[in-house]
């Protein structure tokens, strides 16, 4: 890498800092991302991949629906690896309470210009064959999709890359200084400005940051084509999310290009080791079969853990450090990161090179949880 | 115990010696056991369990591996999935 | 169902029957556990029972009271002291107090143009489809890649009357004749080796020899071999092609023993580094029939708590430990196999992905990540060691299941039950 300056150094290329490098580089600034390991290879590699309208705030659906507008723009030029499927989310309900909570959503998004159907137990199963009986119906949101996300951001770093940003992984960065970053070899690498993408890594890099891992379990089948259509997620999966302190499953199923069926999710807080848990383990696929009681004689090949990057508001950090005018955060996108990484970096470009954002930037700026971030 | 049994594979009765796996069964139907995700087919390859090339439906449960399934009457095999 | 054992022994091989026995000779309450329809593992799969080697383990196992589980598989260990297994009528609960893993080994194999067609198998793999019945007499038949296990296939197949065009061997008639010699350290081998000669007397046998490819059009049509810095092309029906063994140490891996070389490292008892699992067998480095055997007689009486049974055991044990050394050195794989594979040829079978496109990756994780090579229900076993030959890349950790499980296998307890299950007392 060349000693003079780089407009923007962005510190790791998960599917964030790869989204955020192509839209540096495709604004013709000199970017260099630097990875620790292989791009894509934390929370990207092990989440869901799924794109999806989420409400449990304005700013959250405007995040979430911009982005999954970008990503709608973007998928005529994916390539076939990324696997982008329009399967559409159903959100399950099993009760009459979680039913009012779909009609809830369903004139929310309707008053937001996001298409979506309510269904009724008849819908639901004719749609979803392996679901049990006795479901109060759902949500189908037909503009919601899965994709594979270790290509795609292998899929945006190329892209950012031809547009002549650079790229080095296997390079640990170890410090954030006020002209440069700083690599574990003790070499620094001189830049302008510095966006710190590294997810769970980001306190590490910044004190202050207040961000916390949250582990998730997954699990995935061999192929069985045509048993599930649409990705699944039952509105319990709200309070799953809800939960602040206590560790939790959710039914949640995908179907995978291949006919693959990918079983999630778990939320544990305080979990540091990366190994799969049994009970964890069980406690979800028990979940899975309640609802899709079917989904019991697949057969499982893979199981694997991940960290989101959990933030205390839901809302990840985007924007300047507090205090800080070179130094920014892209982090701290819990289960959106795939949803969320274009909005993301095109809101964090827009903001840095003094265009107006689509969206505005205030609610994920990091000043807003008020506290006083330092650099290590 | 007969020397010789029958059973289904794609649609057809093949006799396979008693005790034969249904490896052997769709070998001797002159049959591949699965498609590969690129489409090409597929036999037995380990002979041991492990490979998964050798993968059949039984019975109408996919994901079968036919060298560690012994052919038995009426049973009614599928290939190429 | 829930059993619960004094020792628990997965692997029905040699070892593991060796094991069984012993350690229910010494007045524990021993399982045997297999993923097999039968016990016998691979190399004693559909042995003659009247006479032999095997017969004679076999009787005496059957002169015990050790309880039997074939067609059960291993795949996850949800806590200390308690092995998951899947049987087709369900999830087996296994309670053990001391475990001896006797997994043993699997071919290995590596792709060259048209190794996935139809009616190309591994050695092994012919092997076990002929004893499953498989029609060979007439059928023409290549053997190919390296190992002891090439002759033995060759022997068995004439016996079945197979017409066997050749054996290619890729280790050089410098090494052979070296591990000949070293033969005569071990008798028992001699008169193997002797009895193989006369077995496969006329079948042309060619060393430093490799398959090209192999071509067909739906299934294998002749196979194009490298002889003499020559190619061949031979029509033939059968290719039972496979490249000496790797050890099955996913298990061991699963349950924390230290791996050494790829291979699971044991004390002079036959101990791991987990207090209580013992390994023997190829799993401690490949040394064939006699050196499982040891081992496992040696791993049954220590988790027995009887060493010095154990001790009386350890001399002949020395003899099998040349043994594993000899073959990895005389077998060892030369670099123009790699160089055989074009860019199409697919590595990893499951997902289908080719030389090319793993090529551009640096590590095993970047490769699987990206192409998803590795990710298939065979979990790697076959085109781990591929990878490892063809990129130097190590496999990453294991996890559970170590084996494609039902998910309602994989879900069977709740957190309570599973800490409720007994690892000591009653059962």
């Amino acid at each position: 890498m060349s000693k003079s300056a780089y407009d923007v150094i962005v510190i790791g290329c998960g599917i964030v800092g790869a989204a955020c490098a192509l839209e540096f580089a495709r604004r013709e600034m000199r970017v260099a991302v630097i990875d620790r390991e292989i791009v894509g290879g934390g929370a990207t590699a092990a989440g869901m991949g799924h794109i999806v309208v989420m409400d449990d705030s304005d700013a959250q659906f405007d995040l979430t629906r911009y982005s999954q507008q970008l990503w709608q723009e973007l998928r005529p030029e994916l390539p076939d690896d990324v696997e982008y499927e329009p399967c559409g989310t159903i959100w399950v309900a099993a009760d009459d309470d979680e039913m009012a909570e779909v009609h809830r959503k369903h004139h929310y998004y309707g008053d937001r210009g996001v298409p979506t159907e309510v269904l009724d137990p008849q819908d639901l199963k004719k749609l979803e064959p392996n679901l049990r009986e006795g479901l109060a119906g759902g949500l189908l949101v037909p503009e919601d999709a899965v994709l594979y996300p270790p290509c795609a951001a292998q899929f945006l770093i190329e892209r950012a890359q031809k547009h002549g940003a650079h790229l080095r992984t296997g390079a640990n960065v170890v410090q954030i200084e006020n002209d440069c970053v700083r690599l574990a070899d003790g070499t620094t690498i001189p830049a302008e400005i510095v966006v710190n993408a590294t997810g769970t890594g980001a306190p590490e890099l910044a004190v202050g940051v207040d961000i916390k891992k949250r582990k998730g379990h997954l699990l995935i089948t061999d192929r069985y084509p045509g048993f599930l259509r649409h990705q699944l997620v039952e509105l319990g999966y709200l309070k799953s999310a809800h939960s602040v302190s206590s560790d939790s499953v959710a039914f949640n199923v995908q179907p995978r290009r291949t006919g693959q069926i990918l079983i999630g999710s778990s939320r544990q807080y305080g979990a540091e080791s990366s190994e799969v848990e049994s009970g964890m383990l069980m406690r979800m696929l028990q979940r899975a079969q309640e609802y899709m009681p079917a989904l019991g004689s697949l057969s499982s090949i893979r199981a694997w853990t991940g960290f989101r990057a959990a933030t205390p508001d839901k809302l990840p950090l985007i924007g300047p450090m507090a205090g800080e005018k070179t130094k920014f955060l892209a982090s701290g996108h819990e289960g959106l990161g795939i949803t969320t990484s274009l909005g993301t970096a095109r809101i964090l470009a827009d903001h840095i090179t003094g265009s107006q954002p689509a969206i505005p930037i205030d609610p994920y700026l990091p000043s807003r949880l008020a506290k006083v971030f330092a650099h290590a | 115990m007969p020397d010789e049994i029958t059973i289904v594979v794609d649609d057809s009765p093949v006799r396979v010696p008693s005790g034969a796996s249904v490896a052997v069964a769709v070998a001797i139907a002159g049959r591949a056991c699965r498609t590969s995700v690129t489409g090409e087919p597929r036999g037995p390859l380990c002979g041991m369990g492990i490979c998964f090339e050798c993968r059949v439906t039984i019975n109408n449960i996919p994901h079968c591996r036919a060298c560690q399934v012994f052919s038995e009457p009426g049973m009614v095999v599928r290939t190429g999935d | 169902m829930q059993q619960r054992f004094d020792i628990l022994v997965v692997g029905g091989g040699p070892a593991g029957i060796a094991a069984a026995v012993r350690a229910a000779e010494c007045g524990a309450k021993v399982g045997i556990v297999d993923d097999n329809p039968n016990l016998g593992g691979q190399i004693w799969r559909g042995a003659s029972e009247s006479i032999g080697e095997a017969a004679s383990w076999r009787g005496k196992l059957q002169a015990t009271n050790v309880t039997i589980l074939c067609g059960t598989r291993v795949f996850h260990q949800p806590r200390a002291g308690v092995l998951f297994a899947e049987h087709e009528d369900g999830l087996q609960v296994l309670g053990y107090e001391n475990l001896i893993l006797a997994t043993g080994a699997r071919e290995r194999f590596l792709p060259f143009p048209g190794w996935t067609l139809p009616n190309v198998m591994g050695a092994g793999g012919l092997q076990a489809m002929v004893k499953s019945g498989l029609p060979i007499d007439g059928k023409r038949v290549i053997i190919a890649g390296t190992g002891p296990l090439l002759l033995a296939v060759a022997a068995y197949l004439r016996q079945k009357d197979a017409e066997i065009a050749v054996i290619c061997e890729q280790a050089s008639i410098r090494n052979l004749a070296r591990f000949s010699i070293a033969l005569l350290r071990h008798p028992q081998k001699i008169r193997q080796a002797l009895r193989l000669r006369k077995d496969i007397r006329g079948v042309p046998f060619a060393t430093s020899s490799w398959p090209i490819s192999a071509d067909g059009r739906n299934a294998l049509e002749s196979v194009t071999i490298s002889r003499n810095g020559k190619h061949e092309t031979i029509a033939c029906e059968y290719l039972a092609c496979g490249f000496h063994l790797v050890p099955n140490i996913e298990l061991p891996q699963l349950l924390g023993c230290q791996i050494h070389g790829g291979y699971v490292q044991v004390d002079e008892l036959q101990e791991t580094s987990v207090k209580g699992i013992y390994c023997a067998g190829e799993p401690t480095g490949i040394g064939g029939v006699e050196s499982s055997l040891v081992q496992g007689e040696i791993a049954g009486f220590s988790a027995a708590s009887r060493p010095e049974e154990a001790r009386k055991l350890f001399g002949a044990r020395e003899r099998g430990r040349d043994m594993c050394s000899l073959l990895d050195r005389t077998f060892r794989l030369r670099g123009e196999l790699r160089n055989v594979l074009s860019s199409e040829t697919l590595v990893c079978r499951c997902e289908d992905v080719s030389y090319s496109r793993l090529q551009k990756h640096s590590s095993w994780r970047a490769a699987k990540l990206q192409t998803r090579c590795g990710m298939g229900p065979c979990q790697g076993r076959i085109c781990g060691p591929a990878t490892e030959f063809l990129f130097d890349w190590s496999p990453d950790s294991t996890r559970p299941p170590i084996f494609p499980a039902r998910v309602d296998n994989l879900a069977a307890m709740t957190e309570p039950e599973l800490q409720q299950t007994t690892i000591s007392g009653g059962s």
